[in-house]
């Protein structure tokens, strides 16, 4: 478990060395529809910087971006030469294969020999929790489980740049609750750096060290928060005044930005 | 951080249990019982309405249909007559079998193709669903110049009956792979040939195994067909059918049917079987 990138363990947030960074990206896809304009900013080792925007503002463009799914039309993308961690919004796991076996996926396709592919699965089930579940055919687990599983997937990469695009937005909110705190737990361990997209405010200000708020499309940034809150957080931060009032101030950007 | 990472085992959450529950613990006798009834009913219903077609003939024409019992003692317990239908029977079985056996590896090569090269599909696809459409009677003198009249000849005419269902689904159920699925092979430099091994053709198994089942019914169907055409050789179930109307042989016909159709459920049912036993695990066609 070597990880990519060269900080040493522990690394707080003053470790500034940027892991994925945006300059002045647009998208205008084939169609004419403009989804992104002019999108500039970084995302640090250890950092955790969420994007919350209106629906069709270009989230998900952005993300693809970033993994080089797509080309931006405009800009560049600079990313660490670490490995990427991409979690979608459904699970998208094999349903042919087992738990295990999902999760060997990535490293399979690596070409990683057989024995460390199964350890690395193995500690990846166990730090997501599901193990006892490894034998099990993704029809048979839960929505939240599901989820575990595909990020256990993209962990045994050790990746050290994260992208999550609305990961739990399907999930009911006590079931998205804890995988928030599991990835929080995940989060503290390895701190990679993370770009989490998310329809919720609560996740986004629960979650990040940064918000960031998009507006309607063409989206642009129209908002951006540093959230102070140490780590590790407990659930009770929640209802922390200065919580609320963060929301408050996000939640405010984020109606400016429907308009 | 290597420390770290090994111990951060998150505490397991209780979430609501999974949506189908291990087929191991399922009651199985229970199902069984309650489930076969319908066999033996809908067997005793064609039964009767077997009987009372007969009964309807007049006299002189009952020939043309003749009593199950008597399809019964002047066929299939006939020591001579289901002798012969017997050989038959494996002749077209082996005929069926080999039929079926090119279509898969033909339609199987045909339908990668067309996942493979879009032109490809579009060259090919008009003429598969033409070639579904042909009349084979229309054709046989063409099949016989260009085939003669042995084994092969039979088994083209099989093959043309039982091609088309393989690559055609073969095909939609690899095209039906989920986008993300796509996504997460290609951002990891995935190769065409381990997305077609480790995603499209799993995918497609399916369908596949549906398709299996119908061209299994058809390659029965065109084996007899194909003999019919081709009368010469070793009869078959198709030539002994021919022989069995000239000779007025009703019940040996009958007997001939049935022993068809019996093939036909024969093939089906262990194409089903293999379908449950693979898929079983995760796709909702299985049953448990
Ligand atoms: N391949 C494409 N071609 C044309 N338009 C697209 C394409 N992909 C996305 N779009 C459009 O771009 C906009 C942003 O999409 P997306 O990034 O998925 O939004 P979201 O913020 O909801 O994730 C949407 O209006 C969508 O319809
Ligand atoms: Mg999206």
């Amino acid at each position: 478990m070597t990880a990519p990138h060269p900080g040493p363990s522990g690394l707080s947030l003053a470790d500034r060395s940027p892991s994925l960074g945006f300059h002045h990206i647009s998208m205008t896809f084939p169609d004419g529809t403009v989804a992104l304009q002019d999108v500039s900013f970084t995302v640090n080792a250890g950092e955790f910087v969420t994007v919350v925007g209106p629906s069709g503002c270009g989230k998900s463009t952005l993300l693809r971006i970033a993994s080089g799914l797509a080309q931006a039309s405009d800009g560049t993308v600079s990313a660490d030469t670490g490995s990427v961690g991409y979690v979608f919004q459904d699970a998208t796991l094999l349903p042919w294969r087992t738990v295990r076996s999902n999760v060997e996926l990535l490293a399979e396709l690596h070409g990683l020999p057989k024995a460390e592919r199964a350890r690395k699965a193995e500690d990846a089930i166990a730090q997501v929790g599901l193990d006892g579940h490894a034998t099990k055919y993704p029809k048979q687990l839960s929505g939240g489980m599901r989820m575990r599983a595909s990020l256990a997937r993209s962990l045994v990469l050790d990746p050290s740049v994260f992208l999550f695009d609305e990961p739990f937005g399907a999930l009911d909110e006590i079931t998205r609750e804890r995988l928030n705190d599991q990835l929080l737990e995940l989060f503290a361990a390895k701190r990679f750096a993370s770009l989490f997209i998310t329809h919720s405010i609560y996740e986004a200000v629960y979650l990040s060290t940064r918000v960031l708020v998009m507006s309607a499309r063409p989206g642009r940034i129209v908002g951006d928060f540093a959230i102070p809150f140490d780590y590790p957080r407990s659930p009770e931060l929640r209802f922390d005044p200065a919580f609320s009032e963060l929301t408050g101030h996000v939640s405010a950007a984020l109606r400016g930005a429907h308009r | 951080m290597t420390a770290v990472a090994d111990n951060t085992a998150v505490t397991d959450v209780v979430e609501a249990q999974p949506v189908a529950p291990p087929s191991v613990i399922r009651p199985k006798r229970a199902r069984s019982i309650t489930s076969l009834w319908p066999l033996p009913v809908g067997f005793l219903l064609i039964l009767a309405a077997w009987y009372l077609l007969t009964l309807r003939m007049k006299p002189n024409r009952r020939f043309l249909l003749p009593w199950p019992h008597d399809v019964v003692s002047k066929g299939f317990l006939d020591g001579e007559a289901m002798g012969e239908i017997l050989a038959s029977t494996w002749l077209t079985t082996k005929l069926a079998v080999f039929g079926l056996g090119v279509s898969i590896i033909l339609g199987g090569t045909v339908g990668i193709l067309m996942y493979r090269f879009k032109w490809y599909e579009r060259m090919t696809f008009p003429y598969l669903v033409a070639l579904q459409a042909v009349p084979i009677l229309a054709i046989s003198p063409l099949l016989q110049i260009a085939f003669g009249y042995g084994f092969f000849a039979k088994s083209v005419v099989c093959i043309i009956i039982s091609f088309f269902p393989i690559p055609t689904n073969l095909l939609l159920g690899m095209k039906s792979v989920d986008r993300g699925m796509l996504d997460l092979f290609d951002l990891h430099g995935a190769s065409w040939t381990t997305k077609l091994r480790k995603l499209a053709l799993p995918n497609a198994l399916p369908s596949i195994f549906a398709a299996f089942r119908i061209s299994a019914g058809l390659s029965v169907i065109g084996a007899i067909v194909g003999e019919q055409f081709f009368q010469k050789g070793d009869p078959g179930l198709g030539q002994r059918l021919t022989q069995y109307r000239t000779l007025i042989e009703y019940e040996r016909l009958y007997t001939c049917l049935i022993m068809s159709s019996l093939l036909g459920i024969v093939v089906f049912i262990f194409f089903g079987w293999l379908s449950n036993r693979v898929l079983r695990n995760w796709h909702e066609s299985a049953q448990h």
